[in-house]
């Protein structure tokens, strides 16, 4: 089905049609307090312990605005180079649900806080920019848990009233492959700014995915379906990918494709209609009457923009350009900003003699490769930044080489030892004595005339040989470049 | 001294201050009135015994210093009292005890107030008889069978037949004002955001405004200073400059310019209420202001737009009483079942009325029509007061098309019940102070009031007006005790 990395197509005997993609991204505020109350929202808590008089509804309880999560909404905004409306309503969404205590939910409806923007991804293939039609402000709902009890369903509110960014994309991904890379690269934006922290076990990322089908370079949309809350970036893959088959297929056989909310069954891998259009809910928006209108100014933005940190396109670019690494992986280390911080710790410590090629396989490789062992992420890493350059450094220098390097890595996991300290103690130095090397080097034909005379008369395939004997001999120690040379030499 | 109960809360205030009665003595002259009248059906909560207890203990260590040293008061049982029940006249309420206090009766009692109990009102501050309440109407002291207005109706009785010196109630579209001027009180409606809505049961919160009623302009300015505070628990309470009500109160009003719209000459509107408007501009004049005709165009249009408004609010604030989290809960079969069945067991006709109108011009396809016109209408409404505003410093007007009626009498007539807010509501919609104080009286002998509405946070202003005037009004209330058996 898929032709080649860039482009995802379904064909039926006939037809191409390609997939329009758009995504609803609830994204999590970080924040110590919820949105319109001051109880915290620390994840994980007791259920209802984490519940003011304002998340349950009581009677005559008034929303008052968290000012930080406010400043967190601009912040992304700014983080999407989206246009930062200075004036903003609170609209209540009014719907009848046992987690929801207020009868209603605080969304923004006609004025967001944040408008148009665009997230710039990197794709195998190059750039792609897909664009971002508004950011708004709202409130979580509590949680109805439906399989505690036979008889009745509980209801814990320590989420309701949380806030949360709705990041609204416009219909321009046309891949299952954008889709992972846009929710990537929103995520990563937003944990440069710490406005979210992307986790999407403990639901703080989700999405609705939005997706419609037309003949391929058809520049009409195809009525749209929206799969709802699937939150992790696979099953959104898996979502789209049944979605559009399905769509494709009804099509094809002539039928109409209703608008509709569906649901995603992650055990069956398929979509299920939740509810059709004629049966959605009137929500009733109407201006929160408790609230007033949400005015900043332009000083506060710009008081926020001054503080914005480097962001990952930014950080790439100044990767690319002053450590002359490839823009592939520049990517890779500016994808999160704890491997960005680790990386550029890393160059930091390896001092003058910088090795850029080294620290990159190093953390990319054998790095990532322990981290994902051990299910860490690299802010846990059992490998400091410092002494992992120290280990780089030593490599360089010719004290150790590349082989016993890993070996050495391995020793350091223990307790972040220092390399330098592991070579002493275990002798593990290179070998780079040249009048030492002749003697083992002499030994060795010595002990191998045959081989060393059918190595003369054209069997260059022992060359191997030799340098692997050397290597052995030397326990590993030989610096492999010098017992090429003088083999060359003597042989 | 006569009667403690008839004294107004000035007297009050300086017979305890001068130790010639305890907080206790007044106390149990409340409570004692309040056990004789009974049949008035006024409280809804009496919580005596530990009215009793405070003022005794209030004895032992009194603080001269406070505003309200041991005086006891009653309270509309819209405001949340912690650890008292509070209903808002609702039986889905009828079982819910608030764990924390609104802010205006924190302010109340702060100042060494004691609570004698909670007072009947319309269900949810929807009605203008204070016969939609679960707990029954509530008898007015003018007249037997005769409805003491709502939504403080409640309030407005209790204070009439001396069971409380004082009291406080809201106002959405003319609550305290309406009941006031039916019962021979002064009741003021404050600018929107001057008193906290922290912990009052919600109606139409862009309306709702707590304010105080009394016997006499003085005790009401004094209320005023009390309960009027910035709070930052309110989004919409707004940090202005407030007044010493009280101390600053005057009653030379000499060259005030005072407005009389043309729009408010209603068609069918009784003689006496004319003459009543008539005779109030003639008191106006003789305190020295100087009358000033002028036109508040889109007055006809703010009935209509009102129960738009306030409907709408009020169908997205009371979607919370859904029998989950507290209060009354019907067995249903399932979540909606259950819903259904509380919602229509636990709401009165009124009430679910207003929810059916609020969904109805909220719901798509109709809240263009609806609600946004409505929005803009309001616009225009306030816009006539800015206007108005520029040419005189108050207005001067009926509070009521008419005299109280019986009970029963408009029960069945929902349209004409509304008609009873006609003056009082363009006042909500444009959230500008205004109060009604008593004038005169009806071929029945039934109280009339005038209703001075002023300038945003201008409360000083139409108090020394109601005050100046109230001087050469000299109106007394007629209460027979006919109740007292």
């Amino acid at each position: 089905m898929t032709k080649d990395n860039c482009e995802y197509l379904i064909e039926r005997k006939d037809n191409v049609y390609e997939v329009v993609i758009g995504l609803e991204v609830h994204a999590q505020v970080t924040s110590n307090s919820k949105l319109f109350s001051s109880s915290s929202t620390t994840f994980g808590a007791e259920p209802n312990t984490q519940v003011s008089l304002v998340d349950a509804a009581f009677p005559g309880m008034l929303p008052v605005i968290n000012e930080y999560c406010v400043k967190q909404a601009i912040k992304t905004g700014i983080g999407l180079k989206a246009q930062i409306n200075k004036r903003s309503v609170f609209d209540r969404k009014n719907y009848f649900y046992a987690d929801l205590p207020q009868g209603y939910q605080i969304s923004q409806f006609k004025y967001p806080i944040v408008g148009e923007g665009t997230v710039v991804l990197d794709m195998p293939h190059g750039q792609k920019e897909v664009g971002i039609e508004r950011l708004h402000l709202e409130q979580d709902a509590g949680k109805s848990i439906h399989d505690m009890d036979p008889q009745n369903t509980l209801v814990d509110l320590n989420r309701s009233g949380v806030a949360l960014m709705e990041i609204v994309s416009k219909p321009d991904m046309r891949t299952p492959d954008e889709v992972s890379a846009y929710v990537k690269k929103l995520r990563s934006i937003m944990r440069y700014l710490g406005t979210c922290d992307g986790n999407m076990q403990e639901g703080s990322l989700r999405a609705d995915v939005n997706i419609s089908v037309r003949i391929k370079d058809s520049d009409k949309l195809g009525t749209r379906c929206e799969i709802k809350n699937v939150n992790s970036i696979k099953f959104m893959q898996m979502a789209i990918d049944y979605e559009a088959n399905r769509q494709v297929d009804l099509i094809e056989e002539g039928k109409t494709i209703d608008q509709e909310t569906r649901l995603f069954d992650t055990k069956k891998n398929e979509t299920r209609s939740m509810r059709s259009k004629e049966d959605a809910h009137d929500y009733r928006y109407f201006p929160d009457p408790d609230l007033l209108p949400l005015e900043v100014t332009d000083d506060f933005i710009e008081k926020l923009r001054a503080d914005i940190p480097e962001l990952p396109d930014e950080k790439k670019k100044r990767f690319i350009d002053k450590f002359k690494v490839s823009p592939y992986e520049a990517t890779i280390l500016v994808s999160d900003i704890e491997t960005a911080k680790y990386f550029e710790e890393v160059v930091a410590k390896m001092g003058k003699n910088q090795n850029m090629k080294l620290a990159v396989n190093w953390i990319t490789g054998e790095l990532f490769a322990v981290l994902n062992n051990k299910n860490l992420e690299i802010s846990e890493s059992p490998i400091s930044a410092k002494n992992l350059a120290k280990l780089i450094n030593l490599i360089k220098n010719g004290t150790i080489s590349g082989k016993i390097a890993k070996t050495i890595f391995e020793l350091m996991m223990d307790g972040d030892k220092d390399p330098q300290i592991i070579v002493d103690e275990k002798g593990l130095k290179q070998e780079s004595d040249p009048k030492a090397l002749e003697a083992l080097i002499d030994k060795i034909i010595n002990d191998n005339r045959e081989k060393a005379i059918e190595y003369k008369q054209g069997k260059e395939k022992l060359f191997g040989f030799f340098v692997g004997q050397a290597m052995k001999v030397s326990g590993g120690k030989a610096n492999p470049q010098l017992i090429n040379e003088i083999l060359k030499k003597k042989l | 001294m006569s009667d403690i109960t008839s004294l107004t809360l000035t007297e009050l205030v300086k017979n305890i201050k001068d130790k010639k009665i305890s907080s206790e003595e007044t106390t149990k002259a409340f409570i004692e009135r309040g056990e004789k009248s009974r049949d008035l059906n006024v409280y809804i909560t009496e919580d005596f015994s530990s009215a009793l207890e405070k003022a005794k203990s209030f004895d032992q260590k009194p603080n001269f210093d406070l505003k309200l040293p041991g005086v006891p008061m009653a309270v509309k049982d819209l405001f949340c009292t912690n650890g008292v029940k509070t209903t808002a006249g609702s039986k889905i309420l009828n079982n819910f005890i608030p764990p924390y206090e609104s802010t205006v009766t924190q302010n109340i009692w702060k100042e060494g107030a004691i609570l004698l109990g909670k007072l009947n009102c319309d269900e949810f501050a929807m009605g203008s008889s204070n016969e939609t309440s679960f707990f029954g109407n509530v008898q007015s002291p003018i007249d037997k069978d005769l409805v003491p207005g709502g939504s403080s109706g409640g309030s407005a009785s209790a204070l009439a037949a001396n069971l409380t010196p004082i009291t406080i109630g809201t106002d959405t579209g003319g609550s305290i004002r309406q009941p006031a001027s039916f019962t021979g009180t002064v009741g003021l409606k404050p600018t929107y955001g001057s008193c906290s809505r922290y912990g009052i049961v919600a109606f139409a919160s862009s309306l709702d405004q707590a304010g105080p009623m009394s016997k006499d302009v003085k005790d009401c300015a004094l209320l005023q200073e009390i309960i009027s505070t910035y709070d930052e628990k309110d989004s919409t309470s707004i940090d202005f400059k407030r007044n010493k009500y009280s101390k600053e109160l005057t009653n030379n009003i000499k060259g005030k310019k005072i407005g009389i719209p043309k729009e408010y000459r209603v068609d069918g509107m009784p003689k006496e209420i004319e003459d009543l408007w008539k005779k109030g501009i003639e008191y106006a004049k003789d305190c020295g202001a100087v009358i000033v005709e002028i036109s508040l165009p889109h007055t006809n249009y703010a009935l209509p737009t009102y129960y738009i408004v306030a409907p709408a609010e009020a169908s997205s604030n009371l979607a919370r009483y859904d029998g989950v989290k507290y209060g009354f809960r019907s067995k249903g079969e399932n979540l909606i079942d259950m819903y259904e069945k509380t919602r229509s067991e636990g709401f009165g006709a009124e009430v679910q009325r207003r929810i059916m109108i609020g969904t109805y011009v909220l719901s798509s396809g109709y809240y263009d029509a609806y609600y946004l016109k409505a929005q803009k209408v309001r616009k225009l409404i306030k816009n006539d007061f800015d206007e108005a505003y520029k040419k005189v410093d108050a207005i001067l007007t009926p509070s009521t098309p008419s005299a109280a009626f019986k009970i029963g009498e408009k029960t069945n007539d929902p349209v004409s019940m509304y008609l009873n807010d006609i003056f009082t509501v363009p006042v909500n919609l444009a959230g500008l102070p205004a109060i009604s104080i008593p004038a005169g009286v009806d071929g029945k002998g039934y109280p009339l009031g005038l209703q001075i509405i002023g300038k945003a946070f201008d409360e000083q202003n139409i108090l020394n007006i109601a005050y100046a005037m109230e001087e050469k009004i000299e109106f007394k209330n007629k209460i027979t005790d006919w109740w007292i058996k």
